[in-house]
């Protein structure tokens, strides 16, 4: 695998692009993201309203693959439901893994598709999946209050 | 060291033979652990094979080949280090060691009002064992800082020392920015308060030398893993008479004189603190490294380290696209901590090793001192004596490789 099937463009941009990373005015959720090797964290912001994710931010440092991962997982969950962003996650994390190859399953993912080959990266999967996790935790929290 | 005796060494090395195809691995990681020549695996490989039994147990032969085999490793750390046979603990690794030391020394001697001295510059494994017995006995601990070029403040030092300081534990050598703290000093100064000194010897013991009793420290702790020799064995030397006045840490057997239903009576020193049945092959293969290394002489092999690093270092510093956090000193560890300023440590170690280089990145499990620093993370390239210099240079190569896959200039 050529390293550059990793640090695509888009993966590039992203990780670079600002416009998720700010605190979140009147954030219903927020939750601490841990990657103990590295030390980095990253606080993801949600704001939800009646079971949808009305808005969602990050805070937080960290490598190229977890910051680009967490702002498309926010592209992708905002304004969508809890159920629909658990099922987000769960097939992100699938992917991710390499338990989930199917093209059509991974349809949903949109560009987080550009992640599938962190697949073939062992020490890196921790990165990619760590604000899924982070997401993950709210959503479980918040049934459990339920 | 001459370059033919260095190609000889490398052969010994086969981490690059590999099982199934060859491989290019230029293996920079040394100071996490390094690799295992033949001459040491084969004498491991022989103990399991033709004298593995139960050591001190039993009158048969086998028992009593792994008693020998246990027992000469023993004396074999000692001679190395100046030590008497009876001040050598094996242990699993220089963890393990400082956790003895903090339970069965700190936690039963500590109490409200005392303090334990540290350095900044700790690995976690001098640094959370203490943090935890001065959390439960009360005590307070305390921290040496470092100046800008990351040398040990001595200003600082004297400053933090009193007559309420009960330990101090000092690492001989920095995991990350090669400071190799002046110890000598250190201890000298602490002795004149009574205070017991312990020593992390982690990383100081592959490049240099110490005769514990020069030194003068109560307590030296290493481990075998980042000095040739198989994991999971380490080594506590403790002073004789403090050693038979501390507590056992472990329970079990083999660590017991007499036991009856209600009531134990511990062994002496070093089998007091030698619970359960201990690590024979790796003991083994310490002594095979201790002999490894006097044949080719700790001194050779820290020059020669020193030439690979100052070269790499010296060129790293051209590059205006890094950060380097590495003490300038002449006595120092090869090792260089360093940062991209643009790129994350996570990100250059995925793209070195696709260069085939083995760099470490992350906290280097010493998260205060990044904190100090005000990062959260760093690349290290730590060096060895079986590294060559073409290695480096060929890490030089792909240093501003990572930059261009980041679409960056240099």
């Amino acid at each position: 695998m050529d390293i550059k099937d990793i640090y695509t463009q888009m993966i590039l941009e992203e990780s670079r692009n600002n416009h998720n990373k700010h605190v979140l005015d009147g954030a219903s959720h927020v939750e601490k993201g841990h990657n103990p090797s590295c030390g980095d964290e990253i606080t993801l912001q949600l704001k939800i309203d009646n079971d949808i994710i009305k808005d969602a931010s990050f805070v937080g440092v960290g490598c190229a693959i977890s910051q680009a991962s967490t702002s498309m997982m926010i592209d992708l969950i905002k304004g969508k439901s809890i159920d629909e962003a658990a099922k987000l996650a769960e097939t992100f994390i699938g992917m991710i893994k390499g338990d989930i190859k199917n093209e059509d399953e991974l349809e949903i993912l949109e560009d987080a598709v550009a992640f599938e080959n962190i697949s073939n990266m062992p020490a890196r999967v921790k990165c990619a999946v760590l604000a899924w996790h982070t997401l993950q935790e709210i959503i479980k929290n918040k049934s459990e209050v339920k | 060291m001459e370059k033919d005796i260095l190609k000889n060494i490398r052969n010994s090395f086969k981490y690059n033979t590999g099982l199934n195809e060859e491989k290019n691995i230029i293996y920079f990681d040394n100071a996490a652990t390094t690799q295992r020549p033949d001459e040491i695996l084969d004498k491991v490989y022989e103990f399991y094979k033709y004298k593995n039994a139960n050591p001190h147990r039993g009158a048969h032969y086998l028992s009593m080949e792994a008693t020998f085999s246990y027992e000469n490793a023993r004396k074999r750390v000692a001679k190395y280090i100046g030590a008497k046979e009876e001040e050598i603990i094996f242990t699993r690794n220089a963890t393990e060691s400082i956790n003895l030391v903090a339970y069965s020394y700190g936690m039963n001697n500590l109490k409200e009002g005392d303090e334990v001295l540290i350095s900044i510059l700790e690995h976690h494994s001098n640094l959370v064992p203490w943090q935890y017995v001065c959390k439960r006995t009360g005590a307070k601990l305390t921290y040496i800082y470092i100046d800008q070029n990351y040398n040990i403040d001595m200003e600082d030092f004297r400053k933090k020392l009193n007559k309420n300081v009960k330990i101090l534990a000092i690492t001989g050598a920095s995991n990350t920015v090669a400071t190799a703290p002046d110890i000598y000093e250190m201890i000298e100064e602490a002795k004149k308060l009574g205070i017991i000194v312990l020593v992390d010897g982690a990383q100081m013991m592959a490049h240099k030398k110490v005769d514990v009793k020069k030194l003068g420290c109560d307590f030296l702790a290493f481990s075998g893993h980042k000095l040739l020799s198989p994991l999971g064995i380490g080594v506590l030397y403790g002073d004789k008479e403090i050693l038979n006045r501390m507590d056992p840490f472990l329970l079990g057997g083999d660590m017991i004189e007499y036991v009856y239903e209600q009531e134990t009576t511990y062994a002496k020193a070093p089998f007091k603190f030698e619970a359960g049945t201990q690590n024979v092959g790796g003991a083994v293969g310490l002594h095979a490294a201790l002999d490894y290394i006097d044949s080719i002489g700790i001194e050779n092999i820290y020059s020669y380290e020193k030439k690979l690093m100052d070269f790499a270092l010296e060129e790293m510093k051209k590059f205006k696209f890094l950060n380097i956090y590495t003490n300038d000193k002449e006595n120092r560890s090869p090792i260089i901590l360093f940062n991209y300023k643009e790129i994350h440590p996570h990100d250059v170690s995925s793209i070195m090793d696709a260069n085939n280089i083995a760099i470490r990145s992350g906290h280097h499990c010493a998260a205060p001192l990044h904190r100090y620093l005000g990062m959260n993370s760093s690349c290290r390239a730590s060096f060895s004596f079986y590294n060559t210099m073409s290695e480096v240079e060929k890490f030089l190569e792909v240093i501003p490789k990572v930059q261009e896959v980041f679409g960056l200039g240099y």
